[in-house]
């Protein structure tokens, strides 16, 4: 009966469409990123349709940035990664060797189709009346942060503080890592991810104040309603940028190069940079921007490049033994 | 004592050459594929992975949280058990189902439901917060969520003996002038000895490995509540592979100690009753 079937419908899709191919991708992509891709992949194939007479059918996978980095690594076969530091590709290309180096070349903006930043999430009202960074180490404010060993999130969280701290007037390496020092004294839990640091702030109703992505406080308002939460731009934060990458090994073994370039270069078109901005992702199109500037209120940005670029970042901050190690066995009074 | 066993069933070659193919396959090739890999690690930087201060006060959390949790499951899993099994009561299958329903839950949800019952605003925690107890985002919360994961092991490993315990001994005590307590103590607890040190290391080792169930509860504060699971996979988060394995071997090493000595204590409880020959 079930072959009966399956005949019939292999009879029928070969008359109603003889020359339609059928490309599956698969997207190694990072939590957050779920809503995201679930309205792009849609308007994506239907694009791709009209344009090569190809039907492409897109496959996600999600999980903490470099988890998924490591899965690739150890041999998942996607076609694309799209991650949340450039750190994570890096490491594809150094361990796995299945993208190839330059990658962040081969596409604008460092690759990196659209950012986000890290904001204030603060309690409906802001009883603790937080406006800034500098807020952040009063005395009996709690904040929760994801931990940055463990989170891309927490390590942005981490250097949005202490290039706050390093720009003030007068600021320097030694004051920032203070105040970085005094503003995880104020940390009562340490989530592994973004989305379990959520978890925490909004249904446990533990701490004043959030750090986390702005797409993220989008996610908390469509979850958790408008009614709960405020968000707080601070007068400065960092640009995290959010990359993508062709898994070159991967699709030249499978032929499937030219729907993966698409699939990324197609991120960049008004299209995709318009879904972007629906999920409070900041577009890089000019025009997209300004359709969406109410959205976005304009804040003074600097980049991880500040800090030497991401593989620097690591080593001297979250690599064991780094800054934050220090600062994390200073808070624990060792 | 003789390698050949004689008994009435022939087979024995064959079965035990099965029994060790399987064990390696299953157990043997990965845990040595984990020592081979850790291998490639000089002495210095496994030691300096292994011996960082932070790793080794995950080591005391992580260990004495188990310890703690399996012996108050071998109390509790003791009188479980004995319930179970002594008296008839009305929904006596339910009981005993709901005794297994922390195998059956996926850890992560066993942790997300514990740190939703124990925050500060949860059912529980909201009348242990104004008594100045804090379960949630402590080591005391790693407990919990340990003593809730292995509660089966002990219940498990006790029931069946318990059940196969012969009345007559019992009584033959009785009539023999003893108390109720020394039957307890002097007839039936050491034939349930054995099966209590069984459960009380398998409830161990699990609690040891356990990841999904605590991370959610622990509140991970470095020095204070981070297990060593996490501290493996934050080395990972560098990419740090072998810093990893050298981390897990030690858990490895320390649990395989733990569990023979364990293992020793049993059959020499087992043989102080004549059981085996």
């Amino acid at each position: 009966m079930i072959k009966r079937a399956s005949a019939l419908l292999v009879a029928l899709a070969l008359v109603a469409q003889p020359a339609l191919a059928d490309v599956t991708l698969l997207n190694v992509s990072y939590d957050v990123m779920r809503d995201f891709y679930k309205d792009y992949n849609p308007v994506f194939a239907k694009y791709y349709e009209a344009k090569f007479k190809d039907k492409v059918t897109i496959q996600q996978s999600h999980g903490g940035s470099s988890k998924q980095a490591r899965s690739v690594i150890d041999g998942l076969e996607a076609d694309v990664v799209t991650m949340n530091q450039s750190l994570d590709i890096d490491a594809i290309v150094d361990k796995g060797k299945q993208v190839n180096a330059g990658w962040e070349k081969k596409l604008p903006n460092e690759a990196s189709p659209f950012s986000s930043l890290q904001v204030l999430i603060v309690r409906k009202g802001n009883p603790k009346a937080i406006r800034d960074w500098n807020d952040l180490v009063k005395p009996g404010v709690q904040i929760i942060v994801p931990n940055p060993k463990t989170s891309g999130n927490g390590r942005y969280t981490y250097l949005a503080a202490w290039g706050y701290a390093a720009k003030l007037p007068g600021g320097n390496d030694a004051k920032a890592r203070d105040f970085v020092t005094a503003l995880f004294k104020n940390v009562p839990v340490l989530d592994s991810g973004g989305r379990a640091a959520t978890t925490t702030f909004m249904q446990r109703q533990i701490g004043d104040v959030l750090i986390t992505f702005e797409n993220e406080a989008e996610m908390i308002a469509r979850e958790f309603g408008r009614g709960g939460f405020e968000v707080v731009y601070p007068s400065i934060s960092i640009d995290a940028d959010l990359p993508v990458a062709v898994v070159d090994k991967v699709v030249d073994k499978k032929g499937t190069r030219k729907a993966a370039e698409e699939y990324l270069k197609y991120l960049w078109s008004p299209e995709g940079q318009t879904v972007a901005a629906q999920n409070y992702l900041r577009p890089r199109d000019a025009g997209v921007a300004a359709k969406f500037a109410k959205q976005f209120p304009a804040v003074k940005l600097f980049t991880v490049a500040d800090f030497g670029g991401w593989a620097k970042a690591q080593k001297t901050h979250f690599d064991d033994g780094g800054i934050y190690d220090q600062i994390a066995a200073k808070v624990a009074g060792k | 004592m003789a390698f050949k066993q004689h008994s009435v069933l022939p087979g024995f070659g064959l079965s035990l050459g099965y029994t060790l193919l399987y064990l390696s396959i299953i157990v043997l090739l990965p845990l040595t594929a984990l020592v081979v890999k850790s291998s490639d690690l000089t002495w210095t930087a496994f030691w300096a992975a292994v011996a960082d201060p932070r790793v080794v006060a995950t080591y005391k959390v992580t260990f004495g949280a188990s310890a703690i949790a399996a012996t108050l499951n071998l109390f509790a899993g003791l009188l479980l058990a004995w319930v179970l099994v002594r008296y008839p009561f009305p929904g006596k299958r339910l009981i005993d189902a709901l005794v297994d329903l922390p195998f059956a839950l996926p850890t992560a949800v066993a942790g997300i439901a514990l740190a939703t019952l124990y925050a500060p605003n949860g059912w529980l925690g909201q009348y242990l917060d104004p008594l100045g107890i804090k379960v949630a985002f402590t080591p005391l919360g790693i407990v919990v969520a340990l003593t809730f994961v292995t509660l089966p092991f002990v219940v498990r490993t006790v029931q069946p003996v318990l059940e196969d315990l012969e009345h007559e001994l019992e009584e033959a005590a009785a009539s023999l002038g003893a108390t109720r307590w020394q039957i307890f103590w002097k007839v039936i607890l050491p034939m349930l000895l054995p099966a209590l040190l069984t459960g009380f290391a398998l409830a161990f080792a699990r609690a040891v490995g356990e990841y999904g169930s605590v991370i959610f509860i622990a509140g991970n504060m470095p020095f204070v509540s981070e297990i060593t699971p996490l501290m493996i996979i934050s080395k990972l988060e560098q990419y740090d592979y072998l810093g990893a394995t050298a981390i897990a071997v030690v858990m490895l090493v320390v649990s395989f100690a733990l569990l023979f000595i364990i293992n020793g204590l049993q059959w020499w409880s087992a043989k102080r009753l004549g059981r085996r020959k």
